[in-house]
């Protein structure tokens, strides 16, 4: 580094006068070329390698390994991972993050298309507030997003419950073993159904005029504009949502974590593999075990959203 | 982002199918803008109040300077730092995170240097990885170097942001053209002090976008710091308050928690939902952005 820094301060010495001199232009040239772009990169990639690389890379190592009573820590390769594979509670987590997800996302992203065919059509009053109101839950930190619903769905003073009772109906119990997947989705559809309109809105916007056009001067209807012209255009851009629900499925922690003292009978430590692995390194003191869990969950999500692209873009090809 | 033209008489036009519309979206709005409204609600009312009048309207006394009051008085004004916490660690992540990302971005925008390309996969990959997945891990390896349990536990693993990066790099490449920089090269500049006064000048909508996102995902970050700090005054609000919540839930406390947690939370929020009324073009434009190049 400090030889990298040397050569910078060389840069400095304006670049004509050793343009002259065929070996100083050479040099400048690599420095230009090379030493400057890692400069410049040097802090990114630090703290890349500090805060991604050396935590997965750390957690990759104590999972490989055990402490034994005799003869200390001894390597234990996938044995820890085998365990994971087998163990019902990290595989009840995940299995219940598939079936979250294969409601959920489509519900969410099903919602943003439509309301962001919607206002790209321009044919509704008041768009702006639309737009706006839309996104605003996004603001809202998922934790207050999650204590807010929590009172909405409680049994006691939620205001579901008291029109319930006002019609002498019985109270719905949002956060039952039942419901209270459906329950923790409504709030991930709340949060983040504005942000991923937006991200598909602003796709539409860049839809060509004349293509629009195109299909309205050959007599095709609103809809069917929609349909055959402007959702395989922005495909990519509904591509790019789906992925990052996909990952923020797998994710899912915080509004099971808060809602857990809502409803200790139907979240249990380990509902998210996430939430497992929070469970086991801080209630259980199981680090070794922890961060096989983590390793494998990244694991799970970076072969899922590959395979979902694969498959996607393979269709986009055929289609 | 130029507002998309009305389409008078195009398809779809007619008045019947522009109150449908409206009502669709009106609804939809209503749901969005419900919990909302039930937080402003809640804050106005006392803990009696908040179990016996309904939930959605206004109960006929007015306590919210109380509850205000409350939230500020309770352990000793915790809460006002946590406030200034979330606020610190924002700030911090956010200047870090766009600095360190818009110089990232351009590097590999303007320079053809070799490992370029296995870098940047490298980089993009990255945003495949949960960020949760490492929140474990980094506690583990911050406990390691004693770093665990301080505000840079918070801000160090938050400036890093692939995404960040990502953003950068498409923003130089269609904003910074080669000529501006051959152009600077040619009257002597060294490649510093052209990032500095001639790149950083055409990227600063890019920088504030990224400088937005991050200052959003820090100010809303809460397993992170749930894991890596312990002491409560270090607290930023999102775990305070949850804090207060599990209390609250607990119950049996003598002092009634929910009228506060409540309060808390609108509060924190107000910072928030100002930033992004006022900045939403920034905002939605380094949404667009990601979406669009892809």
């Amino acid at each position: 580094m400090a030889e990298r820094q040397g050569r910078n301060s060389g840069e400095a010495v304006p670049a004509f006068p050793v343009a002259k001199l065929p070996g100083g232009a050479a040099r400048n040239k690599r420095i230009r070329q090379v030493v400057i772009p890692y400069l410049f990169l040097l802090p990114f990639l630090v703290l890349f390698v500090a805060f991604l690389i050396l935590p997965l890379a750390y957690a990759l190592g104590i999972s490989v390994f055990a402490d034994r009573l005799v003869g200390g820590t001894v390597f234990i390769g996938a044995e820890n991972y085998l365990r994971a594979i087998r163990d019902p509670a990290f595989l009840g987590g995940v299995a219940r993050m598939l079936t979250f997800g294969a409601f959920q996302i489509p519900i969410m992203l099903g919602l943003a298309l439509v309301l962001a065919l919607v206002l790209d059509a321009g044919v509704t009053w008041f768009r702006t507030l639309f737009r706006l109101g839309f996104f605003l839950p996004y603001a809202v930190p998922s934790v207050v997003a999650t204590l807010i619903w929590g009172y909405l769905y409680g049994q006691d003073f939620g205001p579901f419950a008291q029109l319930a009772d006002r019609f002498g109906l019985p109270a719905p119990n949002f956060l039952s073993d039942s419901l209270v997947l459906a329950s923790i989705a409504n709030i991930v559809t709340w949060e983040f159904t504005g942000y991923n309109m937006i991200i598909l809105y602003a796709a539409l916007q860049a839809v060509p005029g004349e293509l629009r056009d195109a299909g309205a001067v050959d007599g095709a209807k609103g809809w069917q504009v929609a349909l055959y012209i402007k959702i395989p255009l922005i495909f990519p851009a509904l591509l790019l949502t789906a992925v990052f629900s996909i990952i923020g499925t797998f994710q899912l922690f915080n509004e099971p974590q808060l809602m857990q003292p809502l409803a200790p009978g139907a979240i249990g430590q380990a509902f998210t593999p996430n939430l497992y692995a929070y469970s086991l390194a801080f209630t259980n003191q199981q680090y070794e075990y922890s961060a096989a869990i983590s390793f494998a969950l990244g694991a799970v999500v970076v072969v899922c959203s590959y395979v979902f692209m694969l498959l996607t873009s393979r269709r986009e090809a055929r289609g | 982002m130029a507002p998309i033209t009305s389409r008078r008489g195009g398809p779809g036009g007619s008045q019947l199918t522009r109150v449908i519309t409206t009502v669709l979206l009106g609804v939809f709005l209503v749901y969005s803008l419900l919990p909302l409204f039930y937080l402003v609600v809640s804050s106005t009312k006392d803990n009696t109040d908040l179990f016996t009048s309904f939930g959605l309207w206004f109960s006929s006394a007015f306590n919210l300077p109380g509850n205000l009051r409350d939230v500020f008085a309770r352990d000793d004004g915790v809460y006002l730092n946590w406030l200034w916490n979330t606020t610190y660690y924002s700030i911090s992540s956010a200047v870090g995170a766009a600095f360190v990302s818009t110089i990232a971005g351009y590097a590999f925008a303007k320079y053809r240097f070799p490992g370029r390309i296995p870098v940047f996969a490298v980089i993009l990959g990255s945003i495949m990885v949960p960020q949760t997945a490492l929140a474990i891990p980094t506690f583990l390896l911050l406990s390691k170097i004693g770093l665990i349990d301080t505000p840079l536990a918070v801000i160090l693993p938050s400036l890093v942001s692939p995404f960040g990066v990502y953003l950068m790099r498409v923003y130089a490449e269609q904003s910074i053209p080669d000529d501006l920089l051959n152009a600077a090269r040619v009257d002597g500049a060294g490649e510093l002090r052209i990032f500095w006064s001639v790149a950083l000048r055409v990227l600063m909508p890019g920088f504030v976008t990224v400088l937005l996102l991050s200052f959003v995902a820090t100010w809303n970050n809460y397993f992170l710091p749930l894991v890596v700090l312990s002491t409560p005054e270090l607290y930023p609000l999102t775990v305070g308050l949850a804090s207060w919540n599990s209390l609250a839930s607990a119950g049996g406390g003598a002092q009634p928690l929910y009228p506060l947690v409540i309060t808390g939370a609108l509060v924190s929020i107000v910072p928030i939902i100002v930033a992004f009324l006022f900045l939403q073009r920034y905002w939605q434009g380094g949404l667009t952005f990601g979406s669009l190049k892809d």
